[in-house]
C-alpha cells in the first residue's frame, strides 16, 4: 500500500475547489465529511443530555427537594430522553459511522444520493435546534415525558408543539438516511461483492435502513396529529369530542418500537466487525447473523402492544404481543450465541475494541433478558412503570448500543482520524465506565422491584440507599465518559500518525489509506470473496 | 447502465427510480395509516359517517376526481412527450397539469370555506354540538384533505421546477428520470385522491 506524507495531500480533509472554510464541510455532499458533521453534532447533543442525566441523579441521591422543584424535574427527565433518543441514539450509528463507512466496507465512491445526503444532516440539524429552541421558548421545555402521552400533552402548556415539529424534522432526516441507504446497498456494491459477501455492518444497516422506511412514516403522523390536536383541537384523541386517547399509544409504540431496533442493529453489527478482526477469524454463522438482523427487523414491527399491557387492551391482545415479544428475542440470541462462538479459540488480542465489545454483550445480555421479564404478562404488571423498566432500556440502549458505538469508535478512529489513540486511556475508560455504568444502573432493578415508580421525583425513604448508589455511580460514568472524550479527543490533534490497517482487518475499508482520499479508492476493489479472512501470516 | 458507471458514481436510472419508489412507500405508509384511523373511528360511529358523507359537496369532489385524473393523464403525457424529444409539447403538457392542480386547490377552497361559513371546522361550537361521531367524521376529513391539499401543492411546485429544468435541457430526451420521478410523485397525489373521494363523498 502507497504510504507516507503523500496520504496527507490527498486525504479527504483536504478541500480541493469549491468553497472553502465551513462552507467546504456544512455544504459537502462528501459522505466522509457528512458523517463527521453528524458525530460532531449528535456527540455535542450527548453531552448536554449526559448532564441533564447528571442533575436528575443528583436531584434523587436523597428524598424530597435537593436541587430543583418538581416541575423543572419533569422537563430535566423529558428532555433527557427527547435528546438521548432523536438526537443521538437513533441517528447515531448509521448516521454517523454508517454514512462514513458504508461506502467504504462495500467499494464504492459514495452513497447513491449525496445531495439527499446532505439534505439528511440539515434537517438533524434544523430538527435539534428546534428541540433546543422549544427549550427557552413559549411555556418552557416539554414535561411530558419523551412518550408525549395524551390527554397530558394535549392539555400542557409547556412547548411540546415545538418540541415534537423538531422531532417530526428529524424523522424526515431518518427517513431519508433510510431510503439512501437501502439504495446504496442495492446498486452500488463493488463487482464481485454479492450479498452473502457483503460485511455483516452492512446487512446490519440495510436491515435498520428498512425501519426508517417503514416504521418513521408513522412516527410523522403521530406527531402531526399531536400538533393538529395541540393547535386545531380535531378531537382524534379526545374522548369529549369522540376520539380515543389509547390511539395515540398505539400509533406513537407503532413506531417507537422498531425504532429500538433502529438503535440496536447497528451497533450488533459494528460489533460482528470487531470480533473476527481481535480473534483473527472469520465469524461463526454468516448467514444466521445476516438473516437475524432481518429477522429482528421484521418481527419487531409486531410487538408495539408490549409497551402497552396496562392499558386496557384485551387479554387476547396482550398474549398474543407477549408471545411475539419472545419470539423477536430469539434471533437476538442467536448472535449472542455467534459473537460468543466466533471468540471462541480465536486468537484473542485484548484490545480496547474488544474491551468494549465485551462489555457490549454482556451489559446488552443483561438488558434484553430483563425485557422477557417485562415481556411476560404476569411480571409486567408488577414492573411496569417501574424503575425496573429504566433499568432495563439504560441497559440495552446505553450498555448496548452506546457502548457498540463507543467500540466502534475506537476501531475505526484511526480510519476516520488518520490518527490512533493510547491504548491504556482507552482501556481504562473503558474500566471505569463499565464500573460506573453498572453502579449506576443495576440498583434500579432492584428499586423497581421494590415498587419504585418511574419518573417521579420524590421518593419514600426506604429507596434511598439504592438512590444513593446510583448517584455516585453516575459520577464514576460521567469519569470514565471524560476520560474516553479526553483520549479521543486529544488523539485527533496529537495521536500518532495511523497505517492504513493498523488493526489487520480483511475488510476493504482497511485496503484504503486512513484517512480515506476524496474519492474513497485510488482504483475500485474487485471482489473475490467472503469479508473475514484472516490467513496465517497475514 | 453497466456497474462501471453506477459504481464511478455516474448517472444510475435504476438507482434513482428505486429512491424514489422507496420514498413513495413512505408517504402511501402516512396515508393508510390514516385511512386506518378512519376505517377504525367509522366502525364506532358508521350512523354518524353516513350521514356526514351526504352532507359533503358531491358535484365539487366528482370536479375534483376529474381534475387531478387528467391532470396526471398530462402528466404522463409529457413524459412520453419528452422521450420523443418534442421539448415544447412536454413542457406545455406539464403547464397544464400544474394549471389542473391549481385548479383543484381552487375548487378544495370553495369547498373548505362553505364548510367553514357554516360554521363546520375542528373545535367550533357549532361541531361540537352535533356530537361525537360528526366532531370526529370531519375531523378526518379536514385533516385528510388537508394533508393531501399539501401534497397537492409540494406536486405543483415540483412540476413547476420540472418546467423550468425542461426548458433550461437538463431534462431532456436522453436524461428524463427526475420528470419521471416527478410524475410518480404526482400519480400517488392522485392514487390518494382516488380513495379519498368514495371513502368521504360517497360511501353512504
Amino acid at each position: 500500500m502507497v504510504m507516507s506524507e503523500e496520504k496527507k495531500e490527498h486525504s479527504f480533509y483536504e478541500t480541493q475547489g469549491g468553497p472553502a472554510g465551513i462552507f467546504s464541510w456544512i455544504l459537502s455532499t462528501d459522505h466522509k465529511r457528512i458523517g463527521i458533521l453528524y458525530l460532531t453534532a449528535m456527540f455535542s447533543f450527548f453531552f448536554v443530555a449526559v448532564i441533564l442525566g447528571l442533575l436528575m441523579r443528583l436531584e434523587l441521591i436523597a428524598p424530597g427537594r435537593t436541587i430543583m422543584s418538581a416541575t423543572t424535574y419533569n422537563a430535566v427527565f423529558t428532555v433527557h430522553g427527547v435528546i438521548m433518543i432523536f438526537l443521538f441514539i437513533i441517528p447515531g450509528i448509521p448516521s454517523g459511522l454508517g454514512n462514513f463507512l458504508l461506502p467504504l466496507l462495500i467499494g464504492a465512491r459514495d452513497v447513491a444520493f449525496p445531495r439527499i445526503n446532505l439534505m439528511s444532516w440539515w434537517f438533524y440539524i434544523t430538527g435539534a435546534m428546534v428541540i433546543l429552541g422549544s427549550l427557552f421558548t413559549g411555556g418552557g421545555p416539554p414535561d411530558t415525558g419523551w412518550t408525549f402521552y395524551v390527554p397530558y400533552s394535549i392539555k400542557t402548556g409547556t412547548n411540546v408543539t415545538l418540541a415534537v415539529f423538531g422531532v417530526f424534522l428529524l424523522g424526515i432526516s431518518s427517513t431519508l438516511t433510510g431510503i439512501n441507504f437501502v439504495t446504496t446497498i442495492h446498486r452500488l456494491r463493488a463487482p464481485g461483492m454479492k450479498w452473502f459477501r457483503m460485511p455483516l455492518f452492512v446487512w446490519s444497516l440495510y436491515a435498520t435502513g428498512w425501519v426508517q422506511i417503514l416504521a418513521t412514516p408513522v412516527l410523522g403522523l403521530t406527531l402531526l396529529l399531536l400538533m393538529a390536536e395541540r393547535l386545531f383541537g380535531f378531537g382524534l384523541f379526545d374522548a369529549a369530542k369522540g376520539g380515543d386517547p389509547l390511539l395515540f399509544e398505539h400509533l406513537f409504540w407503532i413506531y417507537s418500537h422498531p425504532a429500538v431496533y433502529i438503535m440496536i442493529l447497528p451497533a450488533m453489527g459494528a460489533v460482528t466487525e470487531i470480533i473476527p478482526v481481535f480473534a483473527r477469524r472469520t465469524i461463526f454463522g454468516y448467514k444466521a447473523i445476516a438473516f437475524s438482523s432481518l429477522a429482528i427487523a421484521s418481527a419487531g414491527y409486531l410487538v408495539w402492544g408490549h409497551h402497552m399491557f396496562t392499558s386496557g387492551m384485551s387479554d387476547m391482545a396482550r398474549m398474543v404481543f407477549s408471545f411475539l415479544t419472545f419470539i423477536v428475542a430469539i434471533p437476538s440470541a442467536i448472535k449472542v450465541f455467534n459473537w460468543v462462538a466466533s471468540l471462541y479459540k480465536g486468537s484473542i488480542e485484548l484490545v480496547s475494541p474488544l474491551l468494549f465489545t465485551i462489555s457490549f454483550i454482556f451489559l446488552f445480555s443483561i438488558g434484553g433478558l430483563t425485557g422477557l421479564i417485562n415481556g411476560a404478562l404476569a411480571t409486567n404488571v408488577y414492573v411496569h412503570g417501574t424503575y425496573f423498566i429504566v433499568a432495563h432500556f439504560h441497559y440495552t440502549m446505553f450498555g448496548g448500543t452506546a457502548f457498540a458505538f463507543f467500540a466502534a469508535l475506537h476501531y475505526w478512529f484511526p480510519k476516520i482520524t488518520g490518527r490512533m489513540y493510547r491504548e491504556v486511556l482507552a482501556k481504562s475508560a473503558c474500566l471505569v465506565l463499565f464500573i460506573g455504568f453498572n453502579v449506576l444502573y443495576f440498583p434500579m432493578f432492584i428499586l423497581g422491584l421494590e415498587g419504585m415508580p418511574r419518573r417521579y421525583y420524590d421518593y419514600l425513604p426506604r429507596f434511598q440507599t439504592d438512590h444513593f448508589i446510583s448517584t455516585i455511580g453516575s459520577w464514576i460514568l460521567a469519569i470514565g465518559l471524560a476520560i474516553m472524550f479526553y483520549n479521543l479527543i486529544g488523539s485527533i490533534f496529537r495521536g500518532e500518525k495511523a497505517t492504513s490497517n493498523p488493526w489487520g482487518g480483511s475488510t476493504l475499508e482497511w485496503t484504503t489509506s486512513s484517512p480515506p482520499p476524496r474519492e474513497n479508492f485510488e482504483e475500485l476493489p474487485v471482489v473475490t470473496g467472503g469479508p473475514y479472512r484472516f490467513g496465517k501470516g497475514k | 447502465m453497466n456497474e462501471e458507471n453506477i459504481i464511478e458514481g455516474k448517472s444510475d436510472y435504476q438507482g434513482s427510480k428505486m429512491g424514489m419508489w422507496l420514498f413513495l412507500f413512505t408517504e402511501l405508509l402516512l396515508f393508510t395509516g390514516l385511512f386506518l384511523l378512519y376505517s377504525a373511528f367509522r366502525s364506532r360511529y358508521s350512523g354518524e359517517f353516513h350521514a356526514g358523507a351526504a352532507e359533503l359537496n358531491k358535484t365539487l369532489g366528482t370536479l375534483n376526481t376529474v381534475l387531478l385524473l387528467t391532470s396526471s393523464l398530462t402528466m404522463a403525457l409529457s413524459i412520453k412527450a419528452i422521450k420523443n424529444g418534442q421539448k415544447k409539447l412536454s413542457v406545455l403538457l406539464q403547464g397544464l397539469t400544474v394549471s389542473l392542480g391549481l385548479l383543484f386547490m381552487v375548487d378544495k377552497y370553495f369547498e373548505w370555506s362553505e364548510k367553514i361559513r357554516h360554521g363546520i371546522y375542528p373545535d367550533s361550537a357549532e361541531l361540537l354540538q352535533r356530537g361525537k361521531g360528526e366532531t370526529i367524521f370531519y375531523g378526518l376529513y379536514y385533516l385528510m384533505t388537508g394533508l393531501h391539499g399539501l401534497h397537492v401543492i409540494a406536486g405543483i411546485i415540483l412540476i413547476s421546477i420540472m418546467i423550468k429544468m425542461t426548458i433550461n435541457e437538463r431534462v431532456h430526451r436522453e436524461k428524463f428520470v427526475k420528470l419521471e420521478n416527478a410524475g410518480l410523485y404526482w400519480h400517488l397525489v392522485d392514487v390518494v385522491w382516488v380513495y379519498l373521494f368514495p371513502v368521504f363523498y360517497l360511501i353512504s
